[in-house]
């Protein structure tokens, strides 16, 4: 049989999503190795060029990981990035990649478990929907 | 500033047929300014483009460069060195003023990137709003400050027409009725008295009509 592992990039604002990382590790929390980890200073720096680009560049899934709403550290980068993730999202659709490759969540730096389960879901969700129409030659790897 | 926003994608990427490679050209001026054409817009459109060819199996290869401006011939010379002859068509994301500088200097398809919209400014983050009908004989003088020409559904001199319900306009009920706002303001202004003089049709000959305007300043020219 054969499965299908997803490149998935996940954007992580620093104040929270990047300890969040962290913390998983040092619980051992296993989450997939499919998940590339960009660091952020905040979400608000969330770009649409930069979402579109990950795709262009070999992502099958993106998404972004910004502090609870009404917990930003530079209090409105979170909401900044759920627009532009909104916006992003429509563009995928647009070109025909489907905007379910994108998302945007919420969490604190306290939450290990719940960066864990994001991404253990998130991969089960690109698994599903398969390689990227944009990766023809993506990587489907023989399980042993 | 000209207000423009970006062209449908699908329309776009029609416009550009079946080019290898394409420019991008971006211009700081106004369309920065309103979020359509700047050199951010330019990269978001480049990277649109890029992925919907290679989702068909047909790759585009994309150049960008944003202008100072595109309305000067100056800062459209500038350009010169990236129109190379492998380039098959050009994107202007600059207003119509700048797709059509671009096409006057440079022998290459040229198409616009963005539809243009209007004159006028942010009124919020994220909102433009028309202001002014570029009408050639500005009359805000006379209507303290509010536009009747761009902001009456009716263009009227003399308002309000019969249709003003409740301040807003019988055209359709989100828009204010530019004679209440005139007519508020003056009261406000204590100016009423200006609102009884009947104003006379306006000289439309230097609108719109008739073919390009120009303006030519003589003691700002530089020829001989
Ligand atoms: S080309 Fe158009 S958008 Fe650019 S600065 Fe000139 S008027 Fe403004
Ligand atoms: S009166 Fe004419 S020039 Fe003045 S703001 Fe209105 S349209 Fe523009």
């Amino acid at each position: 049989m054969t499965v299908f592992e997803p490149k998935i990039i996940a954007f992580c604002c620093y104040y929270c999503a990047y300890s969040a990382a962290d913390l998983a590790g040092s619980m051992r929390l296993e989450y997939p190795a499919n998940i590339k980890i960009v660091e952020m200073p905040c979400s608000g720096k969330t770009d649409i060029r930069v979402l579109l680009e990950a795709f262009e560049r070999g992502a099958d899934g993106v998404y972004v990981l910004g502090c609870m709403e009404g917990d930003c550290h530079f209090l409105k980068g979170n909401l900044r990035a759920k627009r532009r993730v909104q916006e992003a999202k429509k563009i995928l659709e647009e070109i025909g990649i489907s905007g379910k490759r994108l998302e945007m969540f919420n969490l604190s730096a306290a939450m290990g478990p719940r960066f864990a389960k994001i991404a253990n879901e998130f991969t089960e969700r690109i698994r599903k929907l398969g390689p990227s129409p944009l990766n023809k030659n993506s990587t489907i790897k023989e399980e042993e | 500033m000209i207000v423009a926003e970006s062209k449908p994608l699908t329309e776009v990427a029609n416009l550009i047929d079946n080019a290898k490679k394409v420019l991008i050209v971006g211009c700081s001026g106004c369309v920065t300014v309103c979020m359509s054409g700047g050199q951010k817009e330019v990269g978001i459109l480049a990277s649109k483009l890029r992925l919907l060819r290679k989702k068909e199996g047909n790759p585009l290869e994309t150049v960008e460069v944003t202008l100072t401006r595109q309305c000067d011939p100056e800062y459209v010379e500038t350009l010169k060195k990236y129109v190379t002859d492998d380039i098959d068509v050009i994107i202007s994301m600059a207003c119509g003023v700048g797709v059509q500088f671009l096409a006057e200097r440079y022998n290459k398809w040229v198409v616009p990137g963005l539809n243009t919209k209007f004159a006028g400014g942010t009124t919020e983050h994220g909102v433009w709003e028309e202001r002014c009908g570029l009408c050639g004989e500005c009359i805000l003088y006379k209507t303290g400050g509010i536009c009747p020409i761009i902001r009456c559904s009716k263009s009227l001199l003399n308002g309000p027409c019969g249709g003003s319900q409740e301040g807003k306009c019988e055209i359709n009920s989100e828009i204010p009725c530019a004679w209440q706002l005139i007519y508020d303001r003056m009261q406000a202004l204590g100016r009423l008295d200006l609102l009884m003089e009947i104003q006379p049709p306006k000289d439309w000959s230097k609108s719109r009509d008739g073919g390009l305007r120009k303006v030519v300043r003589e003691d700002v020219k530089l020829d001989e």
